[in-house]
């Protein structure tokens, strides 16, 4: 994964830059129990961009998929962390990162299949990624083995009109 | 967080299990609920299955395997499933999945089984 090297922008007067854009650094374990927070904390950061119900719901969707998908998937049995950043690109557009170092997907394209699940048992949908391409504009992933995936979905929202 | 959970009750005629789900289903929730709906489709083996998510708050895909689990489970015991009354959220999940080919959906105020209701927007 990229290191990431943090740009402090300079103020020239009390107010900061035209050009800084909102940002939230999370990490949290695999636990199950924080697709929940992880859905909250979406819903929290996103909220500054006046959402409708409806772009709110599909951003919440979308991040609990790839959050789950770490936790079932990338860590399976193991706990590891889930690192998401959130991001503002610009007026009204958000990025959803969501990174983990767990055993990564061999084959993308094929995990991204409609209905392609790897479970056994008939308990999953194998709908994930579907999920996240029909509630965002452009999902991304990239993946290793044994290092790792890295989910980045973004999505412009019109928000609630005044 | 909020409670989710599935309340079971075993309607009067004897034949009828009522399923009804609350707050948020998610890979989290799912693995309790899973535990309790099948142990009382075992136990009671009824006739008819419905399962309420009128009360659902959030659903995700995980719901979706719910339902997918479930259905396999009424097979087994000769038990025919219903989905009542999904918000317009649990809809569009249900949707993606073509989940309306493979069991049958209500709304409470009609009688007649529904597909997503179009037009509808929030």
């Amino acid at each position: 994964m990229n290191s990431q090297s943090t740009v402090v922008e300079k103020r020239k007067s009390g107010r900061p830059p035209e050009n800084a854009k909102n940002e939230l650094k999370l990490e949290l374990p695999s636990l199950s129990v924080n697709e929940g927070i992880a859905r909250s904390l979406v819903s929290v950061f996103v909220s500054q961009l006046d959402p409708t119900f409806e772009e709110l719901s599909d951003l919440k969707c979308a991040v609990s998929e790839a959050v789950t998908n770490s936790i079932v998937h990338g860590y399976k049995n193991t706990v590891g962390p889930v690192y998401i950043t959130l991001k503002i690109l610009k007026e009204r557009t958000v990025k959803i990162e969501v990174r983990d170092k767990g055993c990564g997907i061999s084959d993308v394209k094929t995990a991204m299949q409609p209905l392609f699940t790897t479970d056994p048992d008939g308990e999953r949908s194998g709908m994930g990624f579907t999920v996240m391409e029909s509630f965002t504009d452009k999902v991304t992933v990239v993946s290793r083995p044994d290092h790792g995936t890295k989910v980045t979905m973004i999505k412009t929202v019109e928000g609630v009109r005044r | 967080m909020r409670n989710s959970k599935a309340e079971v009750i075993t309607v009067l005629d004897g034949h009828t299990m009522m399923i009804s789900l609350y707050g948020d289903i998610d890979h989290h929730s799912a693995k309790r609920i899973r535990g309790e709906i099948d142990s009382s489709l075992y136990i009671n083996r009824p006739k008819r299955a419905v399962m309420n998510m009128a009360e659902v708050e959030f659903m995700d895909s995980a719901g979706l395997g719910l339902i997918i689990g479930r259905l396999a489970v009424a097979e087994k015991i000769k038990c025919k499933l219903t989905i009542l009354s999904p918000s317009q959220r649990v809809m569009k999940i249900l949707d993606l999945a073509g989940a309306g080919r493979l069991v049958e959906i209500k709304q409470a105020d009609d009688e007649k089984p529904s597909k997503a209701k179009s037009g509808k927007q929030s």
